[in-house]
């Protein structure tokens, strides 16, 4: 099976770690993983901004980079669910519709398409899990606290896989850390105070570590968890899965 | 043109495309004591459910409520009976009024709720200005979930109709429940056999 | 809805939210509050096996109403009238104010009595009736309480939510003589009962809101809990109910769907004390019903945001919004706050309110924990896609995207300017990165720049040349 990976902007800039936990992970599933060189972002920023228009460009270069492939995995839950919302707006060809439909979050690939059942993982903390909306209520990575129906997450149930590792519960597990996008800089108020309120809610539950499917909530918490010099820190849930987390 | 035909006009100008009407959900009742769920149900909600014999009503209700001067009943047979509330003509007579007894004429266990239509009041306004409201209700007339309310109540059958669950209550201040907002201060259902 | 005071300022929710925010102890206590509300719906939705099996048919019976409103809506009318229901319509508020203000004219009605009704309040009523002579009481304990503070209510089912019981205390010790310094909720509800019970039998007339309109009986419902609407109705000899067109649902069986939904949604409770049903006015009464379009008919119109006509009000989405919770109805400064009013205001006035869609992390709670599946975030993003073609955003920023488009569609110049931005950050003094625009870093650090990126990595690790 071909891979692609796709890398969001802000990971290959930032948090290159991150992207080779994932390649990583991936390969050792037994994947045959291709990074197209050429790739940049989704287009999610811009078009949820408004300028949707604008992020035509960087949408037609990510359709002409995995169109090759069986699968796109990304270890970012916004970014796929942006490709499969709303790159409907380009024009429906066939290596679009297949990019669409081909196009995963990682714990999403590992669960439905992999199947995995085991992992060479150990990390023995008290980690909280944060859901990013976009994976939980986009994705449907798990199922939401507003919704009437079986519990159940793709995440976590990965995450009991690695050895050692204790979830810790939280009072308001669902709730959004504020980040949004622009919605960071646009709202900063109201932004700032729902990234401290959730950090309070880990804290106060006794994590040592927040781990989660999207790299920038976790940058927005990381933020706050530096300037306060909070007893916290951040991973993706790819650095625990693939075994290198310190 | 009118407001009425300019408004019509553009909302068929705007239509939607057509969607069909779903067939009414029905979703049965499951095997439970439909009087006991409806009895722990009004507890719930701030009301008392007690079941009376027929002839032990009077009695329940002289204990329940002693001291009462001010008693209406829109049912023979209990208190003065409905006589007195019909001479009444302008229900702001009934300001003063402490105490009503009236007939419920259908039960919702779900959620606790009775169905008082006008002829059961005679004055609409009685319910709500009564400061205690007692109603009768026979056991057998009590049904599972607003589904089957409908399904048995004719709304239009009477000016007005009106589901009660509980004494009236509010949380505006911070959330608190407060019982007896502007209606009565409590709520007693007498489930006859 | 269209809102009369158009030339008012444009609405800056960062701004109004950040002032709510000052105090964060406020905050703090205001998100726990309504937060309360969400954690009770959940209680009773769970206590519901066929919930999501309700919020679809809810949904589907709102959908197909709306493919019919004319019809629906002109059938009701002559039920309507054949009961005895006086039935008008107001193609905007200041017709339906006018009608209402001509009614309580001809009956000489000088003091009336209102239960909650957010129509009334997007129409500006009360002031209009004012300026009339007419002394208007709010009898819902929440919109009393904000009409003796002047001001518009904060949330659709608690208008005086954002109120601590201290300042309660204070406002009756002056308005209503309880005693200083008493804040007991039992208490103050007890002195406005006793001050309203009096307002109630000296009114002239009574006015309500509609919660649904039945097409096939001719006939209303309006619910309240404080049994305010009925005791206003039932005492005065004139009963005006103003009703928004979307209130109309074709069936009295389709009841059974959405008082399932409406109580449990809004406050937890598995139906609201009291469901009251009009189909005729009693002996020597007059019963009117003013059906008001206001901007509804154009909206329905606009097939992406439409969907929106389906609510309710039981204001379940703005229990849930995080951001709501932390910014306060009256930040919207819409009638309709929350996400339900940032995605129904914009229709009102693009240039005023294109704040609102903005006042959205697009988390996507609103939507599920909608009783009739309003799908807001998308329409959230579907307004801030013409907000931006219409060129509502600052030229700095319109700049700034076009610039980050086209970087985004180069790989090498995207490759060079990330390099760039890190070893910037790596490298500029903490006074120049941490200046007083970047917003970001105010409360937050930056990311720590790397000296490679994945792609560098990549190249060097894994690229055989």
């Amino acid at each position: 099976m071909n891979v692609g990976l796709f890398v969001p902007c802000y990971i290959d800039q930032f948090y290159p770690g991150v992207a080779v936990a994932t390649l990583r992970l991936l390969e050792g599933l037994g994947c045959r993983v291709a990074y197209p060189t050429d790739q940049t972002c989704c287009g999610q920023p811009l078009a949820n901004a408004g300028f949707e228009g604008e992020s035509r460009g960087a949408m037609q270069l990510f359709v002409r980079n995995f169109e090759g492939c069986d699968y796109v995995v990304a270890p970012s839950a916004s970014c796929v669910l942006h490709v499969r919302a709303h790159y409907g707006t380009l024009e429906q060809t066939a290596a679009v519709r297949h990019v669409r439909e081909r196009t995963f979050e990682l714990c999403q690939f590992l669960t439905d398409v992999l199947q995995v059942g085991r992992l060479a993982a150990a990390f023995p903390h008290r980690v909280g899990l944060h859901e990013s909306c976009h994976g939980l209520r986009g994705l449907r990575l798990g199922q939401a606290s507003e919704i009437h129906g079986p519990d159940f997450s793709k995440v976590r149930r990965l995450l009991r896989l690695v050895e050692g590792i204790e979830l810790v519960a939280l009072d308001r597990p669902d709730e959004c850390c504020g980040f949004g996008g622009t919605f960071a800089v646009g709202e900063e108020a109201v932004s700032v105070k729902m990234g401290r309120d959730r950090l309070q809610d880990h804290l106060a539950h006794g994590a040592e570590v927040i781990t989660g499917t999207d790299m920038s909530c976790l940058m927005h918490l990381d933020g706050l968890i530096r300037r306060r010099k909070l007893p916290l820190r951040v991973l993706h849930v790819a650095e625990i899965l693939s075994g290198g987390a310190p | 043109m009118s407001s009425r035909d300019a408004i019509l006009q553009a909302l068929r100008q705007n239509r939607p495309p057509a969607s069909p009407l779903p067939e009414p959900p029905a979703f049965p009742a499951p095997d439970v004591d439909l009087a006991a769920h409806f009895r722990r149900v009004i507890h719930e909600i701030g009301g008392e459910a007690v079941d009376v014999d027929a002839d032990a009503v009077a009695a329940t209700l002289a204990r329940a409520y002693p001291g009462l001067t001010h008693v209406a009943s829109t049912v023979p047979g209990y208190g003065n009976g409905p006589g007195p509330l019909q001479a009444v003509r302008d229900p702001h007579d009934l300001a003063g009024l402490e105490l009503l007894v009236c007939r419920g004429r259908l039960g919702v266990a779900e959620n606790g709720a009775v169905w008082l239509p006008e002829s059961e009041l005679i004055h609409r306004a009685a319910p709500f200005l009564t400061q205690h409201l007692a109603v009768l209700l026979e056991k057998e007339r009590i049904v599972w979930n607003m589904h089957e309310a409908y399904a048995r109540l004719r709304i239009e059958e009477e000016g007005f109709g009106v589901l009660v669950s509980g004494p009236s209550k509010t949380a505006d201040i911070e959330q608190a429940l407060v019982l007896g907002a502007h209606g009565p201060r409590s709520l007693m259902v007498l489930l006859l056999a | 809805m269209i809102e009369p005071f158009l030339a008012l300022p444009v609405v800056d929710h960062p701004a109004a939210a950040a002032r709510f925010n000052a105090d964060e102890a406020r905050t703090d206590w205001h998100d726990r509050s309504i937060w309360h509300a969400r954690e009770k719906r959940d209680l009773a939705a769970r206590a519901v096996p066929e919930w999501e099996a309700l919020r679809e048919a809810a949904s589907q019976i709102k959908v197909h109403t709306l493919s019919r409103l004319d019809e629906y809506l002109a059938a009701f009318e002559a039920k309507a009238a054949a009961n005895g229901i006086h039935v008008h319509w107001a193609k905007d508020a200041g017709e339906h104010n006018r009608i209402v203000g001509d009614l309580l004219d001809r009956h000489g009605a000088r003091r009336i009595v209102k239960s909650k009704s957010m129509l009334t309040e997007e129409c500006r009523l009360n002031p209009y009736l004012e300026a009339r002579g007419i002394e208007v009481v709010d009898t819902d304990l929440g919109e009393r309480i904000v009409q003796l503070r002047g001001e518009p209510p904060s949330h659709l089912v608690a208008p005086a939510i954002h109120v601590k019981k201290e300042e309660i205390g204070a406002l009756f010790h002056e308005r209503l003589g309880t005693l200083e310094g008493a804040t007991d909720p039992q208490y103050l509800t007890e002195a406005a009962r006793q001050d309203l019970r009096a307002r109630f039998l000296a009114a002239d007339a009574a006015l309500t809101g509609v919660n649904f309109a039945v097409a096939e009986t001719g006939g209303f419902v309006v619910v309240t809990n404080e049994g305010n609407a009925d005791l206003g109705v039932h005492l005065a000899p004139l009963h005006i109910a103003c009703m928004g067109l979307e209130k109309i649902i074709p069936k009295a069986e389709h009841l059974g769907v959405f008082l399932r939904l409406l109580a449990r949604s809004a406050t937890g409770q598995a139906l609201s004390v009291y469901t009251s049903h009009f189909h005729r006015p009693r002996a020597g009464q007059q019963m009117h019903l003013v059906l008001v379009d206001n901007g509804r008919s154009t909206h329905l119109g606009r097939a992406d945001f439409r969907s929106a006509l389906k609510c309710i009000r039981c204001g379940a989405c703005l229990n849930t919004c995080p951001v709501y919770r932390r910014s306060g109805g009256h930040s919207y400064g819409s009638t309709i706050p929350g996400p339900i009013g940032a995605i129904l205001t914009p229709g009102l006035g693009l240039e005023k309110y294109r704040s609102l869609p903005f006042a959205s992390t697009l988390c996507g709670s609103c939507s599920d924990v909608c009783p009739v599946k309003i799908d807001i975030p998308r329409q959230l993003y579907a307004w801030r896609q013409i907000i931006a073609r219409q060129g509502h955003q600052t030229a700095g920023k319109r700049w700034a995207v076009r610039m980050a488009g086209t970087v985004l569609a180069q790989p090498a110049l995207y490759r060079l300017l990330g390099r760039l931005l890190r070893w910037a950050l790596r490298t500029l003094p903490r006074r120049l990165i941490y200046h007083r625009r970047n917003v970001w870093g105010r409360h937050r650090e930056v990311p720590e720049a790397p000296r490679q990126s994945f792609h560098a990595w990549y190249t060097r690790h894994r690229t055989k040349r």
